[in-house]
């Protein structure tokens, strides 16, 4: 179920930063694998990124699966986009389809 | 009460009876699984709307009774 004030709050958080990743746990304190791996990923492209911990919100924990009709997290949004979960992520990463999306967004993604 | 692989081709079958599947138990705990899934469903559809094809045929479980799919999904190739 999604409220309008999730919802309204979701459609400013993704586009408040040009990376946003929903996840569970904080960037620096990932509290699950799936949400360490993107944040990994992330953070070897050098790409910043804006983390929200949905363990701190249920609102947002399950508005966030509504509105993007996905029914897990992590969640990544590009430019207010939504791009995948863990495993789409991953698979983008691993065939170079990750950082063509980024540099075509204007989005620099090297590896260190 | 975590799924059993053959619940899971079960329904993905269902949903797509071209599809080959092929399951792995990640960790033997009937909870934390890998996917492949082939069909010509697949065609022209980007990953995030594939994979949400088989979220569908999974009827609401993903993310549920079924904690983790590492899912990997393609047409297979024109020949």
């Amino acid at each position: 179920m999604l409220d309008d004030a999730t919802k309204e709050r979701i459609e400013q958080d993704i586009k408040s930063e040009d990376v946003v990743l929903y996840m569970k746990g904080t960037p620096v304190f990932p509290q699950c694998g799936f949400s360490a791996a993107v944040v990994g990923v992330l953070t070897h492209l050098n790409v910043p990124f804006r983390g929200i911990n949905v363990l701190e919100d249920d609102s947002v924990r399950e508005g966030i699966k509504s509105f993007s009709d996905w029914p897990t997290i992590p969640q990544l949004y590009v430019k207010g986009e939504f791009v995948g979960g863990c495993d789409i992520v991953r698979e983008m990463y691993e065939t170079g389809e990750l950082t063509e999306m980024f540099q075509t967004r204007g989005i620099d993604a090297q590896p260190a | 009460m975590p799924m059993q692989a053959a619940d899971i081709e079960t329904l993905i079958k269902d949903a797509f009876p071209d599809a080959t599947v092929v399951i792995e138990d990640l960790r033997g705990d009937g909870d934390h699984y890998a996917c492949r899934v082939v069909s010509a469903a697949f065609a022209g559809k980007s990953r995030v709307q594939q994979h949400q094809m088989v979220y569908k045929a999974l009827g609401g479980r993903m993310g549920g009774e079924l904690h983790a799919l590492a899912l990997q999904t393609s047409a297979p190739p024109a020949d």
